[in-house]
């Protein structure tokens, strides 16, 4: 194959693969919306949130702690040396099902029958209120996060299809990060284990029907409250695995709120309530902005994958407004 | 009778309020701090807020304050954001007496406040970013940007470069990884007039911000295989990028940052990867030196440091304290030039273009060999243009100083900030003003 092939294939591969990390944060916001109609503006800082926590646990950091020393004038800094990657991960979890424990105990549950603007608004508030929380927590320094998951080129990869070129053409092989695939695999995993949920659980089929008609459900006993603090701890879940994978590539710092605006792109092509559209969408957002930034970008200055992905989304929405597998919107006149 | 007592008891009191104004009991120098704290910047903004707090605090302490007069530091939040930055300006450049200089730590501010600065008649100082050409003084009269600029950094990777290649540089190739913005765009005219002259080929690539997401920038630079990488980033994208150029196995002792893409924060996320990533600086790192030894004890030790002291010695908490050092040095030697204490915004710019701070001021200080040796005059606002080469031991987890402090390629600097300041003069109907 020609190097320029090869080149084309590297890109989509890895367009592919940044895909999948949109796709992630991307789930989150899908199952929040999928379940109670709210676009949940705080979903990248839900990611923020807990990687600080896990970091927290790992490193054995006492929350809180500059303002304790501040008004205490003590010098408390750390509890120990830190819990094990999965214990922490654990307890990490268990912070962000008490966090939506509380978000539906003090936010949603006075908010039932507002305009779905209101709601999301108040998600507006809790963004901020949630960086805020964070700060006070953990510090605003940044952290680096390592939980065993393997990173860098693969060796091998490079190995295997350096031999793909033609004779005598200068190739070195192509780059596929470990850490991305490892987010592939998670993904996946992810996606199987909450289809496998909303199927065969009585909860995932209570929350399916919550999604389906909120009036229905309710009418034959299903409790709407409980299923929200479901649906937002998994939300916190999927925020954590998130916030691992993108944590782990930058180190924990407050601009990781910011994939929330890599989110936006996949949800507005793949439909809000779509948990294969997320990932679908995600690739296709991966794809598309990579191989414009590889192969239009010089043309007009380059640094175009950003705002690319929202052109991209438009193009399709302009074919189907709600989304690749957004429910169809029929309204009767 | 009456009229004659209240006229003499009138004399008195007037003579008694002009004696307050002459030397007013709670005169004050104001340097507010445009800080963050807060948003995605804040892992830099906060460092460099405790030090540029920390050795106020230790003037006022130590010393009384700036010959007698103490200094007040007010602080107000930009987050990093433009707009919020010029409201702290405005908010702040009445407090007191009067703001006698800005330091916002961030281009994007920078350039707002240029013309805000200019009309209220307040120096801005724009320590090594804003824009380059303001260290034409004639034109750009409030602002100055000593010790050094962006196209001085430019021109000092060049050459360290140049100095790895065996002093040559014909036929190689350097690429510029940049956040795509006025800050990141600042050095690539400079570059293209040293790719002529020195032979070199230069490939621009352009990061959005804030830079999380670079594979596209990384895959070009493995395909390309670039001599040398440069880095004009900050925030999130120097940590991306670091961690990218270690996946793709970069040289990394070819992969070369300006002094904002050189904090221990960049670096710490990728871990031993980031072994060997040099930067610029012109600041000393580490807390080995006398005056450190009196932040200890007159600032950390009493209770009064700004944070928690676990951020002392690092790169941008010692920018912050040379920032501050600066601005007191200047201070002391505009109280010198007009024989009174209680200085104004006018009398601190004056002090500002006769600043001097050589070895011999910087030993006094307890900070030899911090930073270079700087003198600013009127027509010179950009001092002498100088930095060093740094290089990240992963091992150690510190930064070490591998070069001297380099001078810049002042011919093309100064060359290329006159064309572009003059074109700022002309199309804003600037008069050059005369330096003697």
């Amino acid at each position: 194959m020609s190097v320029e092939l090869l080149n084309f294939f590297e890109t989509f591969l890895n367009g592919l693969m940044a895909g999948v990390m949109y796709s992630l944060v991307a789930l989150g916001f899908v199952l929040i919306f999928k379940a109670s109609g709210i676009f949940n503006f705080a979903q990248g800082v839900m990611a923020l949130f807990a990687a600080l926590t896990l970091v927290g646990f790992m490193t054995g950091q006492v929350p809180f702690s500059h303002l304790i020393n501040a008004i205490f004038g003590t010098e408390l800094h750390n509890w120990g040396a830190g819990l094990p990657a999965f214990l922490a991960i654990l307890l990490t979890m268990v912070v962000m099902v008490a966090l939506a424990f509380l978000i539906e105990k003090l936010v949603l549950k006075h908010l039932v029958n507002q305009e779905p603007i209101i709601l999301f608004m108040a998600t507006i508030g809790l963004a901020y209120f949630l960086e805020g929380l964070g700060d006070l927590m953990w510090g605003s320094d940044v952290k680096t996060l390592d939980v065993g998951l393997p990173s860098g080129g693969s060796f091998w990869w490079e190995d295997v299809t350096r031999t793909w070129a033609a004779q005598g053409a200068e190739y070195y092989g192509m780059y596929i990060d470990l850490l991305d695939v490892s987010a592939a695999l998670i993904a996946v995993v992810l996606v199987i284990a909450l289809s496998l949920f909303s199927q065969y659980t009585a909860t995932g089929r209570a929350l399916r029907a919550v999604a389906d008609d909120h009036q229905a459900a309710l009418s034959v006993g299903i409790s709407l409250r409980r299923i929200w603090v479901i649906v937002w701890s998994i939300a916190g879940f999927v925020a954590l695995v998130a916030g691992i994978m993108w944590g782990s590539k930058s180190g924990v710092q407050f601009s990781l709120s910011l994939i929330a605006l890599k989110a936006l792109p996949v949800l507005i092509l793949g439909g809000f309530t779509s948990i294969p559209g997320a990932i679908v969408g995600g690739l296709i957002i991966g794809v598309g902005e990579k191989l414009a930034e590889a192969y239009i970008g010089p043309m007009v200055g380059g640094a175009i994958e950003n705002w690319f992905a929202y052109v991209l989304a438009l193009a399709f929405l302009l074919f189907r407004p709600q989304g690749l597998f957004g429910d169809r919107i029929i309204e009767r006149i | 009778m009456k009229l004659k007592k209240f006229a003499i008891a009138g004399a008195i009191a007037a003579a008694l309020s002009a004696s307050v104004s002459v030397v007013p009991a709670s005169a004050e120098l104001v340097f507010p701090s445009l800080s963050y704290r807060t948003g995605p910047y804040a892992p830099n903004g906060i460092p460099f807020a405790d030090g540029y707090s920390d050795y106020f605090t230790l003037i006022n302490e130590r010393d009384g304050g700036v010959g007698g007069v103490k200094i007040s530091n007010p602080e107000c939040e930009t987050g990093y954001n433009t707009e919020k930055g010029v409201e702290c300006y405005e908010s702040t450049k009445g407090e007191g007496s009067g703001a006698l200089i800005y330091q916002p730590l961030s281009t994007g501010i920078t350039y707002q406040l240029i013309p805000k600065v200019t009309a209220d008649g307040i120096p801005l100082h724009s320590m090594a970013y804003g824009r380059t050409s303001a260290m034409n003084g004639k034109v750009f009269n409030w602002v100055f940007n000593y010790p050094a600029n962006y196209w001085d950094g430019a021109t000092i990777a060049v050459q360290h470069a140049k100095d790895m290649s065996g002093g040559d540089l014909n036929g190689k190739t350097i690429a510029l990884v940049y956040h795509n913005s006025a800050y990141g765009k600042e050095p690539i005219r400079t570059l293209e007039e040293k790719a002529k002259s020195e032979g070199f080929k230069l490939t621009l690539i352009p990061v959005d911000h804030p830079g999380q997401e670079q594979k596209s920038q990384w895959l070009q630079i493995r395909r390309e295989r670039p001599d040398f990488v440069f880095m004009w980033g900050w925030g999130v994208m120097n940590a991306v990028a670091i961690q990218e150029a270690a996946n793709i196995r970069y040289p990394m002792d070819h992969f070369i940052g300006i002094w904002w893409s050189g904090a221990e924060q960049d670096v710490l996320p990728a871990g031993d990867g980031a072994n060997g990533y040099k930067s610029l600086n012109f600041t000393y790192v580490g807390k080995d030196k006398p005056v450190f030894a009196d932040i200890q004890k007159y600032v950390v030790d009493a209770g009064k440091a700004a944070g928690d002291g676990s951020n002392i010695g690092t790169v941008q908490y010692n920018r912050g304290m040379y920032a501050a050092m600066l601005a007191v040095e200047a201070a002391r030697k505009a109280q010198e030039m007009s024989g009174t204490m209680d200085i104004n915004a006018a009398q601190m710019r004056d002090g500002m273009e006769n600043l001097n701070v050589d070895a011999a001021r910087l030993e006094e200080l307890g900070m030899a060999g911090f930073g270079p040796a700087v003198s600013v005059s009127c027509a010179n606002h950009g001092g002498s243009g100088e930095a060093l080469v740094q290089q990240w031991d992963a091992g150690a987890k510190q930064w070490k100083a591998i070069t001297e402090f380099m001078p810049a390629d002042r011919e093309l600097v100064t060359r290329l900030a006159m064309e572009d300041s003059e074109a700022f003069a002309k199309e804003n109907n600037i008069t050059p003003r005369e330096c003697k």
